[in-house]
């Protein structure tokens, strides 16, 4: 579904991807950890075409497609979602009227007709159960004045009604009590399937309990260093990530 | 000064229309309107060198020619193809400045409100015109409204009497018909609204054609003891069209007073919106939204005169401005020496949508009493990258983000809308606007 090969990003002068590959097929969940400042916001941030961000090398192909080529709207509408970090507060712009119009664009991308307001209100209803999310934060303006556990939670509504083949949740758990955090997380289990893929990336284990990945990926320094099963995950939380730095000959 | 073409064409006007009076030509309404002429000859059109008109230039309006009234045959026809949908209440129509009778229609009782045109008001009841007309509206200084109150004739005179809440809303619209020639028409309304006494009027101005259009309005308000009045102002205007208007509002203690003006089209607009708050506890509110596009220019300057001690006023002004238009906003807060407690807020938000708009914000507070609260701010900026991004990555395009965003920056303007024919009217004008590229 997603090739990642040798990809090359910077911010300003600053690189900060520098020769990163990873494969992920459907079906699959992939953790991506590593320690701060090792690009994993980066990360998520070129595959959902953020313009801050300039590519300089490699490719990432996803379903067929250079990814690279497309404009993030584009992304959107060919099943990339990206739950951000900090979902940004919208004043004046409801999330059901917001999801709407998100809908209908990617909708009209795919040559597919309009919903009317009967189909949206069957499809949200159905939704809104996944996440467990009340009617009343949907009439909001979004995001505004969200706790930060009714952000990310409106972040993972948002996912189950564009219902994307690959989700990047980034740091999804940060700022999240552990209640919360459970709630978040089944909610993308319910999502999973065997069409679509899932890259979690966390800096801590914990979610990694909620959300059982196929893979962890190591990432330092702009690259994937390490990879493994479960069991990686483990290890780091108790290890850190020093032994890491000295596998690939540094001196800690 | 400089003798425009414009300016020579209306002294004439006004010594033949004055040659043609009767027994009016002695009236103190004439009086105030020979001593106005007498002040506009001698202010003569300002230039940019006038501190009051800086950034917004009339040279390109006052070296043209413009028939003043004009007749027209304008009809129901005509008005179907500009239709604000399911208008209800008291609805008058002015054609380039002349009552139309036929189009108009008036459903409040005579008990609730009287309403008229103003030259019917200045024959027929010349002691209520007398009491308050032009009491408040400063022309020393505004060759605009020295020139409108030179030729008060056109426009309306509403008269609530105390204790009234009128139920339907006054809905005045103003259509310049510029088919055929450059058309001119300067509006004078007199409101007056008893104490206790609740009202909501609408001004909503329109061009036809593609000629030019010259609307030079005053509307004076005398807000007694305790009333509440909404008031609001909507321009659509078409691109060739000049608009300079006054709205001066005396408010007395305990009154509420609130303006909304909404400019969603007009080539060259100038709004002054003028209020002294004469009375303790009373309240004045003043919201407004632009978003010129193109060549167009337009400019809000508001004053509000705290001359009383207890009261509040709070300002919010919005614009949205795109291809190469200007925008300027003048706030003045006075506040006397008697006027202690005052609480007087002011906001003015802009978002530019292209890098050849530009804004021109100047508050300016004069506070000569010690014990009040008072703040300003004004802002211009773009609209929040990381919001457009966060629409995009759900699949909005850029576009469509784009427009959303700076609807809801004009939404709440939009809401404080109470009727609800001219807000769905407003809604789906400015939705237009900004969809537009």
């Amino acid at each position: 579904m997603l090739k990642i090969s040798n990809l090359q990003a910077k911010i300003g002068d600053k690189e900060i991807l520098k020769g990163l590959n990873l494969e992920v097929k459907a079906g699959e969940v992939h953790a991506i950890m590593g320690p701060n400042g090792a690009g994993k916001s980066t990360l998520a941030s070129v595959l959902a075409g953020r313009e801050t961000y300039e590519v300089t090398g490699g490719s990432v192909e996803f379903d067929g497609k250079d990814l690279l080529e497309l404009a993030p709207e584009e992304r959107a509408a060919e099943g990339v979602f990206l739950a951000f970090q900090y979902p940004v507060e919208i004043p004046g712009v409801s999330t059901t009227n917001f999801l709407k119009t998100a809908v209908n664009e990617i909708r009209k991308y795919r040559g597919e007709e309009a919903m009317d307001a009967v189909q949206f209100l069957k499809m949200f209803k159905e939704k809104m159960k996944i996440v467990n999310i009340d009617q009343s934060l949907l009439n909001r303006a979004l995001n505004e004045g969200f706790s930060g556990g009714e952000k990310k939670r409106n972040e993972i509504f948002q996912m189950a009604v564009l219902n994307p083949k690959l989700a990047i949740l980034d740091e999804t758990d940060s700022g999240l009590d552990i209640d919360a955090l459970r709630i978040v997380a089944e909610g993308v289990n319910k999502l999973k399937s065997p069409d679509n893929a899932t890259i979690v990336i966390t800096h801590y284990q914990r979610l990694l309990d909620f959300i059982v990945p196929d893979f962890v990926h190591v990432l330092y320094k702009g690259r994937i260093v390490k990879s493994g099963t479960k069991d990686l995950a483990l290890e780091l939380e108790e290890r850190g990530y020093d032994w890491i730095k000295e596998e690939l000959g540094e001196t800690v | 000064m400089n003798n425009t073409d414009l300016k020579t064409q209306l002294i004439a006007d006004f010594k033949t229309a004055e040659g043609r009076m009767n027994g009016e030509a002695k009236s103190a309404v004439h009086q105030i309107r020979q001593q106005a002429l007498e002040r506009f000859d001698k202010l003569g059109f300002p230039t940019i060198r006038h501190e009051e008109w800086k950034y917004s230039n009339v040279k390109n309006l006052v070296n043209q020619a413009f028939e003043f009234n004009a007749v027209t045959n304008f009809s129901a026809e005509d008005l179907a193809e500009m239709p604000i949908p399911n208008l209800e209440g008291n609805i008058l129509y002015f054609i380039n400045g002349i009552y139309n009778a036929e189009l108009s229609t008036i459903v409040s009782p005579d008990s609730e409100l009287q309403i008229m045109t103003f030259a019917e008001a200045a024959k027929n009841h010349a002691d209520l015109v007398e009491q308050y007309f032009n009491k408040y509206t400063d022309y020393q200084d505004n060759a605009f409204t020295a020139l409108n109150t030179a030729f008060a004739q056109n426009g309306v005179f509403v008269h609530v009497p105390d204790n009234k809440v009128v139920e339907q809303p006054i809905i005045i619209r103003f259509i310049n018909d510029a088919r055929t020639l450059n058309v001119a028409s300067q509006p004078r309304n007199l409101i007056v609204v008893g104490k206790r006494s609740e009202v909501q009027i609408a001004e909503a101005f329109r061009t036809i054609g593609d000629n030019a259009s010259f609307t030079n309005a005053v509307t004076e308000f005398v807000v007694a003891e305790e009333a509440n009045v909404h008031y609001y102002k909507v321009q659509n205007e078409s691109d060739k069209a000049y608009h300079v208007g006054t709205t001066s509002v005396l408010q007395a203690g305990k009154s509420v007073f609130t303006a909304n003006t909404v400019t969603a089209n007009g080539g060259f607009v100038r709004n002054n919106l003028n209020i002294k708050i004469d009375g303790e506890y009373a309240e004045a509110n003043m919201f407004g939204l632009y978003i010129p596009n193109g060549k167009q220019h337009v400019d809000n300057h508001t004053a509000v005169d705290h001359a009383k001690p207890n009261s509040n006023s709070n300002e919010l002004y919005k614009g949205i401005l795109k291809g190469k238009s200007t925008g300027v906003f003048n706030g003045k807060i006075f506040v006397r020496e008697d006027a202690q407690k005052t609480n007087a807020f002011q906001s003015c938000k802009n978002v530019l949508l292209s890098e050849d708009a530009s804004m021109n914000t100047k508050p300016q507070l004069e506070i000569w009493a010690d014990d009040v609260k008072c703040s300003h701010g004004t802002t211009t900026g773009q609209l929040n990258d990381d919001a457009l991004f966060y629409m995009q990555a759900r699949g909005i395009s850029k576009d469509t983000a784009r427009a959303l965003l700076t609807l809801a920056f004009a939404q709440d303007v939009i809401d404080k809308f109470e009727i609800t024919s001219i807000k769905e009217y407003l809604q789906e004008l400015i939705t237009e606007k900004i969809y537009q590229d």
